[in-house]
């Protein structure tokens, strides 16, 4: 239960940063709150030869509205302060939602949302959040950076679309369209700890009430974020009614998710079972605050 | 063995200067390097709570930290919270000791660091508000009711004052 020896740099600049990785790549690890990373290192189900400690890097550090309204978190932004910042609550209500979600106080004390991010966790909350928000992620190496869309960016279990010489700079969560609605549901064991199965919606709505777009993503199970395309696709065009909204969880549960995996604590038909449900109060809520909500 | 480096760090207002390992967990320096042994290592994955510490104020795991990661940081142990124990206890374990909040104890280093901070930002709080802040704490012991009882009781010995409750 200890980690096994590493090389450690502290450096204080993004061009270190990437510069200590275009040296060590493949070898080297970056370590942000280190809330994932550390556990399996003390396990020593990972054992990299280097680790790159962002911590000291300030200029990562910062949470700020974007250009076009939306919210942009720098790789140092921590769960703690997205839970407790009014900009985040202003313009991004979804992910200041999701914040209580993940983990603990402790925990969301040192861990960033850039590192949920690139960690991957398929029972994770935010990959699912940027996935149904159509979010980006910034990838920066040295030399220059791209921006990856959330669609591309996850590809599996653990892994993202992100070189092994890249460091995930910041991440973008674009603004809500008028009359839009978004909404977050997951059961887990016990407050805090990772969710069984969720489901995050995000829907708009046109001045008669019809759908125009409706985005249901979930987590927990499967390999990654899961886009209900079929779902959404349902929904598009016609009025979100009571019976539409549980057709399209329903067909989210048959047809959108793989076979959900099963564990000691569920197994995989509670889980399809929690999608339905999960997805139908989620499409609900969305679409009675886009209904509500003239924004 | 790997390469070894020297760090300072604040603990309780005492400074401390050690040459470690960077892969030393800063529970391990406070236990090991430091003879602080109040803060108690449970899992050693992030889930129990038994090491939590406060990490610049802010409550934090220590087994998901490196010690070299604490190098011109400030940790406050459960040591710091009673200088002055055993003759003179925080409220907060006082309260413990009188609701009956602990049993065998391993938990309790960790339930007061998480509760200490809490209680100053939450001088009244309702069960269901405690409940949410100590769930990232595991006992095998209370069954949790007299811990919520002892939050509760801290809270009114740390704030006498109803009027004061609710105004901090
Ligand atoms: C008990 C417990 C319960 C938890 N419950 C939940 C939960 O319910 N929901 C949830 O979502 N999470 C949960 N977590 C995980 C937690 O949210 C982590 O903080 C988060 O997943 C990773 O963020 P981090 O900053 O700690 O990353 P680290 O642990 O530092 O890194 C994780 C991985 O991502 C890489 N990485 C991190 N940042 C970057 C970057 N900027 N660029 C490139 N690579 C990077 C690292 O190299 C590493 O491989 C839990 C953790 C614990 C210990
Ligand atoms: S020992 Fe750190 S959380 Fe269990
Ligand atoms: S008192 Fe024994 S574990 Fe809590």
């Amino acid at each position: 239960m200890k980690p096994a020896p590493f090389k450690y740099h502290a450096p204080t600049t993004v061009d270190e940063v990437v510069g200590l990785l275009a040296e060590h790549g493949y070898d080297a690890k970056i370590l942000a709150g280190g809330q994932s990373l550390i556990p399996t290192m003390n396990f020593r189900l990972a054992q990299p030869a280097v680790l790159i400690d962002i911590n000291a890097v300030s200029e990562l550090a910062y949470i700020k509205s974007n250009g076009d309204g939306g919210l942009r978190v720098g790789a140092l932004a921590r769960h703690a302060e997205a839970e407790h910042s009014r900009l985040v609550a202003e313009v991004a209500p979804l992910v200041h939602a999701t914040m209580p979600l993940i983990a603990h106080p402790q925990i969301r004390n040192r861990g960033t949302l850039c590192g949920s991010l690139a960690h991957a966790d398929p029972a994770s909350e935010l990959p699912a959040v940027l996935v149904a928000l159509q979010g980006r992620v910034r990838a920066s190496r040295q030399g220059g950076s791209r921006w990856i869309a959330a669609e591309e960016f996850f590809q599996g279990i653990f892994t993202t679309a992100l070189e092994p010489d890249e460091l995930l700079a910041e991440a973008a969560f674009p603004p809500l369209p008028s009359r839009s609605g978004w909404a977050i549901q997951e059961v887990a064991r016990r407050h805090g700890d990772f969710a069984l199965a969720g489901a995050v919606a995000v829907v708009q709505v046109d001045e008669g009430g019809t759908c125009t777009a409706a985005r249901l993503v979930f987590f927990g199970v499967g390999e990654g974020p899961v886009l209900a395309r079929q779902a959404g696709a349902a929904l598009v065009g016609a009025e979100p009614t009571e019976q539409r909204i549980a057709d399209a969880a329903a067909l989210a549960a048959n047809n959108d998710v793989p076979t959900p995996h099963e564990d000691i604590h569920a197994s995989s038909a509670y889980r399809r079972h929690l999608v339905e449900v999960l997805g139908r109060r989620a499409l609900s809520q969305a679409f009675a605050r886009a209904t509500a909500e003239e924004r | 063995m790997s390469e070894q480096m020297t760090i300072r760090v604040t603990i309780n207002g005492k400074a401390y200067e050690r040459t470690v390992e960077p892969r030393l967990l800063l529970s391990d320096f406070l236990r090991h390097e430091c003879d602080l042994t109040g803060t108690h290592v449970g899992c050693e994955h992030g889930v129990c709570g038994a090491c939590t510490v406060l990490f610049d104020g802010l409550p934090v795991r220590s087994c998901l930290m490196f010690a070299v990661q604490a190098h011109g940081h400030e940790v406050t142990t459960v040591e710091g919270l009673a200088p002055e124990a055993p003759e003179r206890l925080h409220p907060l374990q006082e309260a413990f000791w009188e609701a009956h909040g602990l049993q065998c104890g391993f938990c309790t280093p960790g339930f007061l660091m998480t509760l200490v901070p809490f209680l100053e930002q939450n001088p009244n709080p309702s069960d269901e508000e405690i409940r949410e802040a100590i769930a990232g704490n595991l006992c095998r012991c209370t069954g949790y009711q007299h811990i919520v009882s002892a939050v509760k009781l801290a809270a009114a010995k740390m704030h006498p004052d109803p009027s004061l409750r609710e105004t901090r």
